[in-house]
């Protein structure tokens, strides 16, 4: 039993590395989308201290809007265009009419109002497009659909096109988020206001222009994870579930932490799929994906409980 | 220096304004008082007199924390005032720099001061401008410029504080309490720095201050608060020798050290008010 934990799985490791990379690949491109979910949440957190129970249906929902704009007869590049358009209607109706009245209360509240907006844009969603399911335009968008073959070691790696195009898309989105949120005017009163809303208050930064903001950014990601989600299992409300991932994501991350959800979202993207193929299968008889990171997320709580990269709480005594 | 101030036109009026917290608690029952342009106008008294939120109500802090102004009127540069928001008076030229600093912790100190920019629209260069102006005033500052604001001194977050809200280029800084928590040395050298800005810069501050000895010397005119109410005004070095303001606010007596019984007894009510 000892050897088949402790043994077993590092040997096969070495002897199918080939077999290695394809889980590590599989595990990043899904890290990599529990990584943007989880960027949707630490954004909206460190803005308005709202952990923003909405993030994965709005996700289904910009997916929705694009498939059903796309349905609709609209060119591709068009609907795209269309949903950002959408994504920040939603943004400022969300802010007018849930976050300004309820501004000033305690936390909780602004909490049960986002699971409110969740179950507001199922129900719109399935009026508007319909409940069933779906398949994302993914050939219309120009992502390619092919797979490239490597053969390391005289093995077999088969990376699919548009899962590097996910890669390759999300981490720009990265890059570019990070650079607006550090070098530009508006990215720095969206810190300024993570740290303190009075003081972002006194030298007139409007909070209702930042929140707009925040919510339309949350939009945006959400759209691209949509898309990159879409492309491999299709567009349905089955993909909210995807959103509760990022709970541990964020728990390993720190909820305040840009760099903690993207590196705690392709951790656990790869520590799953590796613990699924290596541990999972052959001992536990499979499935383990559905609760290993949430496993995981607990264990780093009981030693870091802010988390591995949490802003660490400046005191001064 | 009173003295040398001429007569110049009033930049900030307030008239006889009643503030209310959470509809019920009353904090300011009838405040006046007026701040020439150019000039440093202090607003002392003890904790709780109202002069933090004196000064909020002007800035419309207030609205965030449930308070209103209720009656009267604050008018700077003629113009009713009260209830804008406070991104809008930042751009008319009125900005406060709270107490206890309030920097944004996990900004470097140069993001705190680039974020007092925030509501400008004349660009880069003259942006960039201020910055070098502010560390001209606070050569401390740019030492630490890139470090996190958290990580620095109680002087340099107060240092900090101040130089945003110099950034956002105001007419009218409403300064609370820029000595708490300090070393009095420190508090000395925070006072000439205000008082260098007031001259070069023609800025005009009302500050708020514990501080008494400390801010008539450094002020014009004063206003004294107590429960919420102005019990005194006048030029600083008036009220510097005022025996009352000497013996309750700071410390000293013509007759040296005399008992409590012979203090008169309206003297007495105060010093159990203070």
């Amino acid at each position: 039993m000892l050897t088949e934990i402790f043994i077993k799985p590092f040997a096969d490791m070495v002897e199918a590395p080939d077999f290695l990379l394809q889980v590590l690949w599989e595990g990043l491109v899904s890290g990599i989308l529990y990584a943007l979910i989880a960027l949707g949440f630490v954004l909206i957190y460190r803005s308005s201290r709202i952990f923003n129970f909405a993030q994965g249906i709005m996700v289904v929902f910009a997916a929705l809007t694009l498939v059903g704009l796309h349905a609709m007869g609209v060119p591709a590049w068009v609907s795209v265009g269309l949903t950002l358009l959408v994504m920040f209607g939603l943004a400022v109706a969300i802010e007018r009419v849930v976050l300004r009245p309820l501004v000033g209360q305690p936390d909780i509240i602004l909490f049960m109002a986002t699971i409110g907006v969740t179950l507001f844009l199922i129900g719109l969603g399935e009026i508007i497009f319909g409940g069933e399911n779906k398949v994302m335009i993914t050939e219309e968008l120009g992502i390619p659909t092919g797979s490239i073959l490597f053969e390391p070691w005289g093995g077999l790696l088969i990376l699919e096109q548009k899962d590097i195009t996910a890669v390759i898309v999300a981490a720009l989105l990265v890059v570019a988020l990070l650079l607006f949120l550090n070098k530009t005017r508006m990215g720095r009163a969206i810190r300024a206001l993570g740290d303190d809303h009075q003081a972002a208050l006194s030298v007139g930064i409007s909070l209702q222009t930042i929140w707009v903001l925040v919510w339309f950014i949350a939009g945006i990601i959400a759209l691209v994870t949509g898309i990159a989600w879409g492309a491999r299992a299709g567009v349905s409300f089955a993909l909210e579930v995807i959103a509760y991932k990022a709970l541990p994501v964020l728990m390993l991350g720190g909820l305040e932490s840009i760099s903690g959800a993207i590196i705690g979202g392709l951790m656990i993207g790869m520590l799953e799929k590796l613990f699924e193929i290596y541990w999972g299968q052959p001992l536990l008889g499979g499935n383990t994906e559905t609760w290993f990171a949430f496993v995981l997320a607990l264990i780093v709580l009981l030693f870091r409980p802010q988390g591995l990269f949490g802003e660490k709480i400046i005191e001064r005594v | 220096m009173d003295e040398t101030a001429p007569a110049r036109e009033t930049l900030l009026e307030v008239n006889n304004i009643e503030v209310i917290y959470n509809h019920v608690i009353l904090v300011l029952k009838g405040v006046s008082l007026a701040v020439q342009k150019g000039g440093i106008t202090a607003l002392l008294g003890g904790n709780g007199a109202g002069k933090t939120t004196t000064l909020k109500a002007i800035s419309n802090l207030l609205h965030s924390e449930r308070g209103a102004v209720t009656k009267g009127a604050i008018k700077y540069r003629g113009e009713v005032i009260q209830g804008r928001d406070p991104a809008e008076l930042v751009k008319k030229g009125v900005i406060q720099v709270m107490e206890g600093r309030h920097c944004f912790q996990h900004l470097t100190v140069e993001e705190n001061l680039l974020t007092g920019a925030y509501t400008r629209r004349d660009g880069k260069g003259a942006v960039e401008a201020d910055l070098q102006m502010v560390y001209d005033y606070f050569p401390r500052l740019k030492e630490r410029r890139r470090s996190q604001a958290g990580y620095t001194s109680g002087g340099e977050q107060q240092m900090c504080a101040i130089g945003r809200a110099l950034m956002s280029r105001p007419q009218m800084v409403l300064l609370d309490e820029p000595s708490m928590g300090l070393a009095p040395q420190l508090v000395e050298q925070i006072f000439e720095i205000v008082k260098s800005v007031n001259e070069n810069e023609g800025l005009s501050f009302l500050l708020a201050e514990q501080n008494t000895n400390v801010a008539l010397r450094f002020a014009h005119t004063g206003y004294i608060l107590e429960s919420g109410r102005v019990v005194m005004e006048g030029q600083a070095a008036d009220l510097r020798e005022n025996p009352d303001v000497k013996e309750f606010y700071l410390g000293m007596s013509d007759e040296g050290r005399k008992s409590f019984r012979d203090v008169r007894s309206y003297r007495r009510r105060k010093r159990w008010l203070a």
